[in-house]
Formats: C-alpha cells, sequence, structure tokens
C-alpha cells in the first residue's frame, strides 16, 4: 500500500493502519489523483448511496413523516377544537345575558302591570263608592224635595180653611149673625184663583 | 508537517467488496453515509416519540424541520407538489445532516464528493422528467417552449431552454460538492497554518493566533453554508418539481 508521507495525518493511525488508500494506491508511484474525481471510487459511492438514502426515504416516508404530521394534525384539532368550546361557552354567556336582560324586561312590564291594575281598581272601587254616596245623597234629597212639597201643599190646603175661617169670622163682625159658609168658600175661592 | 488539504477527502477502503469487477466496497464514505442515515433517522424518531401534545425542545426541532420543508415545498410547487414531501424532505435532512457530521473534525464529508451530489440531483431531476412525461404526456415538453415567443425566435428559446434544464443536475451537484469542499480545504488551509508556524519557535507560537482565529471563524461560516446548502438543495428541487407539476410556464 503506498503512503505518502504527506497522507499520513492525525486521523490516519487512529483510523487502523490496514486501511487502503484507494486513490492512491491506483497510481502507485504517479501523483495521486484528487480523491473526488477519481472514478474508482464511484462505483461503492453510488451503490452505498442508494442503499443508505434508499431505506432512509422510506423509513421517514413510513415511520417519521406520518407520526410528526400525525403530531402536528392532533395538535391543530386540539386548538380548533379549544376555540370551538371557547366559543361555544362565550354564544353561551352571551344567551344567559340576553335571558337575564329579557327577564329584567318582563319583570318591569309585570310591575308595571301590577301597578297599574292596583291603580285601576282603587279607582273603580273609589268610583263605586262615590257613586253609592252620590245615589243615596241624591235619594235624601228626592225625599226631602218630597216631604218639603207635601208640606206645600198642606200648607196650601190649610190656606183656604184658614182664609174661609177668617172670611167668616170678619163677615160675622161685620154684619153679626152667621155667614153662609158656602158662599164664603165660594167667595175664598174665586178671589183665590 | 501533516497537513495536505487533500487527504480528508481521501476514500479508505473498510471492507472490501468486489462483484463482476466492479469495486463495491464498504469505505469510509459508505460508513459516513450509514452514520447520517442513523443519526438523522434516529433522531426524528426518538425525538417524536413521546408525541407530545405540547412540543419538547427536540420534538420542536423535528416540527420545525418538518413544517420547514413543508412550506417551502407548498410555496414553490403548490399543494400538489406535497405528494413529493417524503423525498424532499429526505434530500434535505440528508444533505444537512451529511454536511453537519462533515464539520466533526477528522470525519468524513460525504457531500464533497460530486459523485453522491450528482446522484442526488440525478433523483431530482429524473423524478421531475418520469413524473412529468407520466402526467402530462408530450404536453411536458411545453415547458422548453415558452408562451408568447416570437416565431422567429422559437428555435433559439427552445435551445436555451433545453441546455439550461441539462445543466440543471450539473448546476445542483456542482454547487452543493464545491461549497462543501471549498470550505473543508479552506478550514484545512487555515488550520495546517496553526500547526506550521507553531513549530516555528515563541514568535510562530503568537503568528498563529492569527490563522486560528481564522479557523475558528471559519468553522461558524461552514455551519451557516452546510445549513444553506442543505436548503438552496431543498428549494430548488422544489422549484424544478413545480416544473414538473405545471409544465406551461
Amino acid at each position: 500500500m503506498f503512503v505518502t508521507p504527506g497522507y499520513a495525518q492525525e486521523a490516519a493511525p487512529a483510523e487502523g493502519e490496514t486501511h487502503t488508500e484507494t486513490g492512491a494506491g491506483h497510481e502507485a508511484g504517479g501523483k495521486p489523483s484528487f480523491p473526488p474525481f477519481d472514478s474508482s471510487t464511484f462505483a461503492s459511492q453510488i451503490l452505498w448511496l442508494a442503499i443508505t438514502f434508499g431505506l432512509f426515504y422510506l423509513f421517514l416516508k413510513k415511520v417519521v413523516l406520518p407520526r410528526i404530521g400525525g403530531i402536528l394534525e392532533v395538535r391543530r384539532d386540539r386548538i380548533a377544537q379549544d376555540l370551538d368550546q371557547a366559543a361555544l361557552m362565550k354564544s353561551e354567556a352571551d344567551a344567559a345575558v340576553a335571558a337575564y336582560e329579557q327577564e329584567l324586561a318582563e319583570a318591569k312590564a309585570k310591575a308595571n302591570t301590577i301597578g297599574q291594575q292596583a291603580r285601576d281598581s282603587a279607582k273603580a272601587d273609589a268610583d263605586v263608592e262615590r257613586k253609592k254616596v252620590e245615589a243615596a245623597l241624591e235619594q235624601k234629597l228626592g225625599e226631602a224635595e218630597a216631604h218639603i212639597a207635601s208640606i206645600k201643599t198642606s200648607a196650601m190646603k190649610e190656606v183656604g180653611t184658614i182664609a174661609e175661617d177668617t172670611a167668616a169670622a170678619i163677615v160675622q163682625e161685620l154684619i153679626g149673625g152667621k155667614a153662609d159658609k158656602a158662599a164664603v168658600a165660594a167667595a175664598v175661592k174665586a178671589v183665590r184663583e | 508537517m501533516a497537513n495536505d488539504p487533500i487527504h480528508q477527502f481521501h476514500i479508505t477502503k473498510w471492507i472490501p467488496i468486489e462483484i463482476g469487477g466492479l469495486d463495491f466496497s464498504f469505505t469510509n464514505s459508505s460508513a459516513f453515509m450509514v452514520a447520517t442515515v442513523a443519526a438523522a433517522g434516529l433522531f426524528l424518531f426518538l425525538t417524536t416519540s413521546s408525541r407530545g401534545l405540547i412540543p419538547g425542545r427536540l420534538q420542536s426541532i423535528s416540527e420545525m424541520s418538518y413544517e420547514f420543508v413543508a412550506s417551502m415545498l407548498r410555496d414553490a410547487a403548490g399543494s400538489q407538489g406535497m405528494k413529493f414531501f417524503p423525498m424532499v424532505f429526505s434530500l434535505f435532512m440528508f444533505v444537512l445532516v451529511a454536511n453537519l457530521l462533515g464539520l466533526f473534525p477528522y470525519f468524513f464529508t460525504i457531500t464533497s464528493h460530486i459523485i453522491v451530489t450528482f446522484m442526488l440531483a440525478l433523483l431530482v431531476i429524473g423524478t421531475v422528467v418520469v413524473y412529468g412525461i407520466m402526467k402530462h404526456g408530450f404536453s411536458f415538453f411545453k415547458l422548453f417552449v415558452p408562451q408568447g415567443v416570437p416565431g422567429i425566435l422559437v428555435p433559439l428559446v427552445v435551445l436555451i431552454e433545453v441546455i439550461s434544464f441539462l445543466s440543471r443536475p450539473i448546476s445542483l451537484s456542482v454547487r452543493l460538492f464545491a461549497n462543501m469542499l471549498a470550505g473543508h480545504i479552506t478550514l484545512k488551509v487555515f488550520a495546517g497554518f496553526v500547526a506550521s508556524l507553531s513549530t516555528l519557535g515563541a514568535v510562530g507560537v503568537a503568528g498563529s493566533i492569527l490563522p486560528l482565529a481564522m479557523t475558528v471563524a471559519i468553522t461558524a461560516l461552514e455551519f451557516l453554508v452546510a445549513f444553506l446548502q442543505a436548503y438552496v438543495f431543498a428549494v430548488l428541487t422544489c422549484m424544478y418539481l413545480n416544473d414538473a407539476l405545471h409544465p406551461s410556464h
């Protein structure tokens, strides 16, 4: 094996002295070719690249990428789910607020109607009471008027008798003797009419 | 002094295998391919094994790389492109981990060999061509005829488009290969200066501080390049796949 002193790098002994320097070995005695352009190593590199990269590709495609993709998808779903839940909770809270406000409005309306009803019924009661009192007063007034009228008629009736008596008395004093009762009554009646 | 900057790219046979006159030996390159695949695969597998609803730090890394590549592919090729997601993600992770592993001292960088990057690029272009023709039939070749070009210019434009299409696997592979190769050579050269200068006595030791600082700085730069090249490779893959999905410009 041909190893030029210049190639005796620090690494060479560590890797083992039995190694073959293919690049140098090909051109023993001549100038060593530039390793990346040494076509004698191509077949080996292509084969091992195909094996390793092929296995790497299959491993990533079958195992690693589905796994990472799954992790990312689960996370995305979880975030979306959490957001949905948050939105749901928010809508629930909004509904609760709306229900509360509606109840409040209903209660207010109810309070108003109750107040109105109380006011109305009180007013109606007062009206009934007032009408009753008014009717009673009316009745009493009518009775009084009737009483007055009866008193007036009886009084008026008595006026005729008193006039007759007075006229008879006057006639008696004037002419002495008894006056004709019927004539006096007729005379008084004539005067009064 | 043992500071030949090319030495790190040498391929050494660990288990010689020869089939039909071709050398299929298990080499240090093969070993680092296995290491790359094992490291990337195990990392992704183990960090996601708890399937945490709330990810830990390591699980976050796996998820971030998944979503990073997924959004890259979706932006470039639309949701139809997601059927290529396993391929793009494998390419990205393979190149990224290979580049990062290569930054460890004494480690072999598999992406610093043109044949490896060229094979990966051929995989991409091959997928584009095969899928494009399978899905669109002959109309896949409309890719080479942009709409709204005056009739007299069509042959010239088609020629340019064909050349540009054929140069894609070359540019894709050479970009990655050259970046990794140049970066590692630069690192090695500056690190070699440290070793060479420090043998020259007190003045040399003092003088070696500058290349040491440069080595540290370039190491940081190489970490950036390692990620950036994996990203560029994946982005270009996405864009080429977009051509296969939507050939009419």
